[in-house]
């Protein structure tokens, strides 16, 4: 059974991956409660292995970005009016002088994927269910795909960790979705910060939530997909509490792939002009 | 806010007191002993990331740009007779690009010995799988040219069969000078076309300078290996000329933060020597006939502007604020 309108499918079997549909995840920061089940439960499901414990002095955050070895990372962000750091843009509740968020962030899966047009070697393929896979088998780390995320997702995994040397990244646990469960963490969420669905009723769901969050007084409530860039929206969206920067997240992420016609313009010119200076240097300095 | 019991109005404190010098003093906001300027984004996090690259590319940006282009100056050596430089010119574009580059490509890949997989497909929305084909391309042309070439050098095949070789030289050696220029400029494209803002910033530079500084490369080699002839001394005022003007385009077109990894720092200075060293003080030289001189200076410039751009992509993709800067234009 398909089409569960707005409610939760984080703890159902499904059939997505035989039925084609697009599935996605919705993240919530109001309800989340920093307690990294996601980032664990990643981390044992894919048997991702440990890239070293390094206190960061940043909140509760010693897990730093997402990475070749993280591909569930909670934020800590403290926003303090008085101090002004974590900040960007008009924070609401102007009452309240301090604001505690965690976020869970994650592979954004793009419509228009960078990391997938990049890939040389066909590594990168795009799944039943929409996601982004890489697959490991086939990528030799040439590492394009890691300077051609607009999210700075994927990167490649340096030695002498296991499977060192190809580019890694969140799966969306493809293998689990092949089987009808559930990802990792959507089902390990506690607070249903994660939701796991179908990408319609997600974003269904995520309007709603918004709607719901403003009427409460939370009028910097806004959610994160940028549908409007040439990343033509993500999979794997957000709602947020102020501005994208605070989080990390580019304001306005572009694919790289727009800058190739002019980029290529330039190189087919050069390539001309090199052979003309060649030929006339020929002609008339024999 | 807080609790008004002594420990938590202490760490306030000590919290206070940290936000206003700027340097914390004890444990508990952040790293004790450390400066604590506010910073910007996430904790000052990287919102794309940098290159993971090592010297083996810049290396291989000048090794192949060098090579490309020997094969365009064969090319023009073979068309107006000059034999021995088309087989000095063809002698470089084989070990510098069918040799050299594939093995400094393999090398930096994380899984060298999976190399073959860069031809499992053919992408032209990858400049990577793109610059993948060419160097194939290059390397299967420049090196049945070059020995075709010294077939007739060494006078081998006489008579009838020659007129056959002096046809394949002649094809393979246009064919590597078609793909030669490809081999110097698409790595412009490559670094150009990607999320880090100092590079797709200047994506119609790149091309320019990868592909000038290689031709200009070639020629300031074949004339340290002996062949001072006036055409080469022309491509390298071309070279250099363009080099020069390239520089000034790079001091006008400035996009403040969002590229400010080219004018400030170590990866600033590397572009600003490597920009001097190939533009003005070359032409310089040249101008003046001290063309050995000349000829070193636009390597080196060459070479360090490689590295320096490359240097360029870690600190402008490791900057979150360049990252903003570019995008909220």
């Amino acid at each position: 059974m398909i089409g569960e309108g707005l409610e939760s499918t984080n703890q159902r079997k499904h059939s997505y991956v035989r039925d084609n549909v697009e599935v996605g995840f919705f993240t919530d920061p109001t309800v989340c409660i920093g307690c990294k089940a996601c980032e664990v439960a990643c981390k044992e499901w894919n048997q991702v292995p440990d890239d070293g414990f390094i206190w960061s002095g940043n909140s509760y955050d010693n897990t730093g970005h997402l990475g070749a070895s993280t591909w569930r990372h909670v934020m800590f962000l403290e926003q303090d009016r008085a101090k002004g750091n974590q900040i960007a843009g008009p924070m609401s509740l102007d009452e309240d002088p301090f604001r505690w968020v965690f976020l869970s962030d994650v592979c954004k899966h793009c419509e228009e994927a960078g990391c997938l047009e990049a890939c040389p070697t066909g590594s990168i393929v795009r799944t039943e269910v929409g996601s982004v896979l890489v697959q490991n088998d086939v990528c030799n780390g040439c590492g394009y795909c890691v300077v051609s995320c607009p999210f700075g997702v994927i990167d490649r995994r340096p030695s002498p960790l296991p499977d060192a040397g190809g580019a890694f990244k969140c799966t969306f646990c493809y293998d689990r979705q092949k089987s009808g469960l559930v990802p990792a963490c959507a089902k390990v969420c506690p607070t249903e910060s994660i939701v796991f669905g179908r990408l319609d009723d997600l974003r269904a769901r995520g309007a709603e939530r918004v709607r719901q969050l403003q009427q409460s007084g939370y009028n910097d409530a806004q959610l994160y997909d940028p549908t409007e860039t040439s990343v033509r929206g993500i999979h794997a969206f957000f709602l947020i509490l102020g501005e994208p920067e605070a989080y990390g997240l580019p304001p306005k992420p572009q694919i790289p792939t727009i800058y190739l016609k002019s980029a290529w313009a330039s190189a087919f010119a050069t390539a001309i002009a090199s052979i003309i200076a060649t030929l006339l240097a020929f002609a008339f300095f024999r | 806010m807080t609790t008004n019991s002594p420990s938590e109005k202490r760490l306030e404190e000590m919290r206070e007191k940290a936000w206003k010098e700027g340097v914390v003093a004890g444990k508990g906001v952040d790293v004790a002993g450390g400066p604590i300027p506010r910073k910007p984004g996430y904790y000052g996090q990287a919102v794309v990331k940098p290159p993971v690259w090592t010297w083996e590319i810049p290396l291989y940006f000048f090794m192949g740009g060098m090579a490309g282009m020997s094969a365009v100056i064969a090319s023009g050596a073979v068309i107006f007779h000059h034999v021995d430089l088309a087989r000095a010119a063809m002698w470089l574009a084989a070990i510098g690009g069918a040799i050299l580059s594939p093995v400094l490509l393999i090398m930096d890949l994380g899984r060298p010995h999976l190399f073959l997989n860069m031809l499992r497909v053919f992408k032209h929305r990858s400049a990577m799988s793109m610059g993948a084909w060419i160097l194939t391309a290059f390397g299967v042309c420049a090196v049945p040219g070059l020995i075709a070439l010294e077939l007739h050098a060494h006078l081998i095949f006489p008579g009838a069969l020659d007129q056959l070789r002096s046809i394949a030289a002649g094809v393979f050696t246009f064919g590597a000078a078609i793909f030669g220029t490809l081999l110097a400029t698409y790595t412009g494209v490559l670094i150009g076309a990607t999320a880090i803002p100092a590079w797709f910033l200047h994506r119609t530079l790149l091309p320019i300078h990868f592909g000038t500084a290689g031709l200009g490369s070639a020629a300031a080699v074949l004339e340290l290996l002996g062949h001072r002839i006036p055409a080469l001394n022309f491509i390298g005022f071309y070279a250099a000329t363009v080099e020069t003007a390239l520089l000034i385009w790079l001091s006008v077109d400035k996009h403040g933060v969002a590229d400010r990894a080219i004018h400030e720092h170590r990866s600033g200075w590397l572009i600003r020597i490597g920009e001097v060293l190939n533009g003005p003080l070359s032409l310089m030289l040249r101008f003046f006939g001290l063309v050995p001189f000349a000829a070193i200076s636009f390597l080196l410039g060459a070479l360090v502007s490689r590295f320096g751009w490359i240097a360029v992509g870690k600190v402008s993709g490791s900057d979150p604020e360049s990252v903003f800067a570019a995008e909220r234009y």
